[in-house]
């Protein structure tokens, strides 16, 4: 799918807008950027419910080109600057984590582990 | 003398700072033109390097030396020193405190990370004077 599919998907907000052409085919959810920086790889999506800059540097190091915050939380403006400034697309979805994570899984995003 | 040599303090009072250095690092590289795995395994190898140093020393210094066919990376703290450097390197085991958790690290990955992602990591640490980490990442080598 495209990143401008996840936008209707997820019912989004979009803070930042990178490449809403781009296409996407796996993704990772999870609060712990320790976790993300240790087991993602080659994912282009990261969705997370944590709140900080430190999520878009983390996205930054990754190689990863879009964030959703979940559950429809605030996002502080210093986050969706330093994402424009990354070229990095912020979205926020209403959704909570498990339901924003199936949603796109049975649009056809993976989560790209080995198990699957 | 390395082909471009690079220095960065890391403020230890800024937790929105941290990976500045890392982030300018990549940005460099990839304009260099290096392959894009090992660009990744730079970034995230120093940007955990550098989450150490604001968590548990306070900041410190990291330097690059960027080369054709290997990227030196040197960090150093003069924070409080890790006590067994062997218990330190395994996953999963933490010293972080629970404000550092709900700032979404401290699960004890960090050094194993930086170690998977590198072809060279040593660690020197004397609890009370500070720590340094040396890291290389060789072009080519590896892959994560």
């Amino acid at each position: 799918m495209k990143v401008r599919d996840i936008i209707d998907i997820l019912k989004c907000q979009v803070l930042n807008e990178g490449a809403l052409d781009e296409e996407v085919k796996t993704a990772c959810g999870s609060d712990m950027m320790s976790d993300v920086l240790a087991f993602v790889k080659d994912q282009s999506v990261l969705l997370t419910g944590l709140m900080n800059p430190q999520v878009v540097r983390t996205a930054e190091m990754m190689d990863m080109h879009c964030i959703i915050f979940v559950r429809g939380k605030k996002i502080h403006e210093d986050v969706v600057a330093l994402a424009k400034q990354k070229d990095i697309t912020v979205l926020a979805t209403p959704y909570r984590m498990f339901t924003a994570c199936g949603l796109l899984f049975s649009n056809g995003l993976r989560g790209g582990c080995d198990i699957q | 003398m390395s082909m471009l040599h690079l220095h960065y303090d890391v403020p230890g009072d800024d937790f929105t700072r941290a990976g500045e250095a890392s982030g300018d690092v990549k940005h460099k590289l990839k304009r260099l033109g290096y392959e894009p795995d090992a660009i990744r395994r730079v970034a995230i190898a120093m940007y955990e390097g550098e989450i150490n140093m604001v968590i548990h020393a306070g900041g410190g210094e990291a330097t690059v030396d960027i080369d054709p066919d290997k990227v030196d990376i040197l960090l150093q703290d003069h924070g409080p020193g890790i006590a067994d450097v062997s218990k330190a390197m395994q996953a999963g085991w933490s010293t972080a405190p629970d404000n550092v958790r709900s700032l979404g690290f401290g699960a004890g990955m960090g050094l194993p990370n930086m170690k998977k992602y590198t072809d060279l990591m040593e660690i020197q640490s004397v609890v009370g004077e500070g720590t340094t980490v040396h890291m290389v990442v060789n072009p080519g080598q590896k892959g994560s």
